[in-house]
């Protein structure tokens, strides 16, 4: 008999276990850029220690205001200390940050640019409790907010490079959180995040693989195994979802065989749609094979188990490619 | 440093009720300019602004982003019409500008939007101010300014959920520069309040906050209320303010459907005239 998977307590790790990993890049990167950003305070809603902030509280205890169980407080609150020239870093999940707090995120922080920084954990399918907490859909609900910048970094290096980045930028920003033991995938010497720049961290022709957050991980897994089908892949990495990099990724388009794109969300109102909106802007009419969640929520189980079901593991991606190439 | 209108120890009554019967003037006036508008609560909400703005406020009219100034939050962005009224009058904005409201590309809009000056949040959304004044009120505190924060909010806005999530944080961190007006006008955009709100101020003191309730069209009341909140009590504070919508023109007082009145053109003199004649 097989042992079936189960489902794991909130804050499992998000490694794979393939890669080196940093343990809460997050909360340790925030404390280290509060130590020259002094304006810098730290907030959650009952979820410090999920969210990975308390490395921050720790070393910054004045700081750190935990408001209870009440999201658009935590937002309201975040909102009125910006306004008092300080750059709060709110944590909570992604589906209690859009779904409880939308008009909150609108109006106190987008509309007026108020220098919030709302972080999201448990982005897409990184959690086994269901659709209580997968925020699946937190690309669409927060780039239709004018001003507000959106990002989903992809590992250990870049949640450390953002995190400097979204201090020194005068705005608002909602981030998805990887959290716990994160995957280095990026080299820190050689990767330089930049908030609205997509990145080519791979070089290929016959398939190119349009990806952002945790995706860009088992991209690049995926290319290494069409690599040894003899197919050359290359992986253009988008960390920010908005401003989108539309240039960047038609040159990218442009230059390679079967377009794929790669997302930890719903295929519709993220990823996907930007990448052939902007394709279609710009005249160019491609098939795209958009990897990510169907229109469906997601049940309770083990990651592992679901990651593999719903096709966001590395050999599902090359099985997909390989399908659609026929 | 031109700051206004420093607490005094004595409660100038009489020149404030003048001060808001200046702002009553400047309500019809607009209102009538616009036909129709959230007049009732403005008139209702008028003597706390002349309060607020001519004696318990510290800001500078000319310098309204002053970064040690106290912050007024109106909660309630649809009241915009007293705002505006009270911001001409204290001289934040002219008073030759509120002939503009509601018009189009006017700065004074007929629900707020921060872009005015003197304007503190955005704030049409309700359950918006008394989340964003803790903030501001624990901003303050973490730069050891003598910022006070003051958020306006209504009975009917006590509805959103938002609003104790506010009220439990801002008790637990003890913001005792926090105070929050609740006009209690006993109106919403459905009529008569549709929910049991009361006991309104033991809502309040319940959740810790040190709470008081006045007369909200009484100015010694009013004056006095807000000399109480100046404690440092460890406790943020609350006035209930029970106002008449209307207030200062009986037939506004009297409407049943006061919370957007519409008014004839030929009304508005009869309407003026009556503010002159029953102020006070």
């Amino acid at each position: 008999m097989v042992e079936r998977g189960r489902t794991l307590a909130m804050g499992q790790d998000e490694t794979t276990g393939t890669r080196p990993t940093v343990e809460a890049p997050f909360g340790k990167a925030l404390a280290d850029v509060a130590r020259t950003h002094d304006k810098i305070v730290g907030l959650t809603a009952d979820l410090g220690k999920y969210t990975d902030i308390l490395p921050f509280r720790d070393a910054h205890p004045g700081r750190f205001f935990n408001v209870g169980m009440a999201e658009q407080n935590l937002v309201a609150i975040a909102a009125g200390l910006a306004r008092t020239g300080h750059i709060p870093f709110a944590t909570t999940y992604g589906v209690f940050a859009t779904r409880r707090a939308y008009d909150f995120i609108a109006i106190a922080c987008a509309h007026s640019r108020v220098n919030v920084k709302i972080i999201a954990g448990l982005p897409g399918l990184t959690t086994g409790y269901g659709g209580t907490h997968q925020a699946i859909e937190d690309f669409g609900l927060m780039r239709l907010i004018p001003n507000l910048v959106v990002i989903d970094p992809c590992d250990a290096t870049e949640i450390a490079q953002a995190t400097q980045a979204l201090a020194d930028y005068d705005g608002p920003v909602y981030m998805r959180l990887l959290r716990g033991l994160v995957p280095v995938v990026l080299d820190p010497a050689r990767y330089r995040f930049r908030i609205g720049v997509a990145t080519r961290i791979r070089e290929g022709s016959d398939i190119g693989i349009v990806s952002t957050g945790l995706m860009t991980e088992r991209a690049l897994d995926t290319a290494d195994a069409l690599a040894r089908r003899g197919l050359s892949v290359g992986v253009l990495h988008v960390p920010t979802i908005k401003p989108f990099d539309a240039d960047a990724v038609a040159e990218f388009a442009a230059a390679v065989g079967q377009l794929v794109t790669a997302e930890n969300h719903v295929t519709s109102g993220g990823l996907a749609s930007l990448v052939a909106e902007a394709l279609f802007e710009r005249g160019v009419a491609r098939s795209l094979l958009r990897i990510g969640l169907p229109d469906s929520f997601v049940p309770c189980g083990s990651v592992a188990t679901l990651q593999d079901r719903y096709g966001l593991t590395a050999p599902r991606m090359a099985a997909a490619i390989l399908a659609a190439r026929g | 440093m031109a700051v206004k209108n420093l607490p005094a120890d004595t409660s100038p009554v009489s020149f404030l009720q003048g001060v808001a019967l200046n702002l009553r003037r400047h309500m019809v006036a607009m209102a009538r300019r616009q036909g129709a508008g959230y007049i009732a609560q403005g008139l209702g909400i008028a003597d706390t602004l002349a309060a607020l703005y001519f004696h318990e406020l510290r800001y500078d009219p000319a310098r309204p982003d002053w970064v040690g100034r106290d912050r007024f939050l109106l909660s309630t962005g649809h009241y915009s019409i007293a705002l505006w009224a009270a911001l001409a009058e204290a001289g934040v904005i002219p008073v030759a500008e509120l002939d503009s409201y509601g018009a189009d590309d006017s700065r004074l809009d007929m629900s707020t939007l921060d872009t005015t000056p003197g304007v503190e949040m955005i704030g049409g959304s309700l359950g918006h101010g008394l989340g964003q004044a803790v903030g501001m009120a624990l901003g303050l505190r973490l730069q050891q300014s003598e910022g006070r924060v003051f958020c306006e909010l209504s009975d009917g806005e006590m509805q959103e959920g938002a609003t104790w999530e506010a009220a439990m944080a801002g008790a637990s961190f003890g913001l005792d520069t926090l105070v929050a007006l609740i006009d209690c006008n006993g109106i919403q955009a459905d009529g008569a309040i549709v929910l049991r709100m009361e006991p309104v101020a033991d809502k309040w003191r319940a959740f810790g906050w040190e709470t008081t309730e006045i007369d909200g069209n009484d100015m010694a009341q009013i004056v006095n209320a807000l000399h109480g909140a100046r404690s440092r009590s460890g406790k943020p504070k609350a006035i209930v303010l029970r106002t008449t919508p209307g207030k200062g023109i009986p037939t506004l007082e009297h409407r049943e459907r006061a919370h957007f009145v519409r008014v004839d053109l030929g009304e508005w003199d009869a309407l003026a005239r009556e503010l002159e004649t029953f102020h006070g």
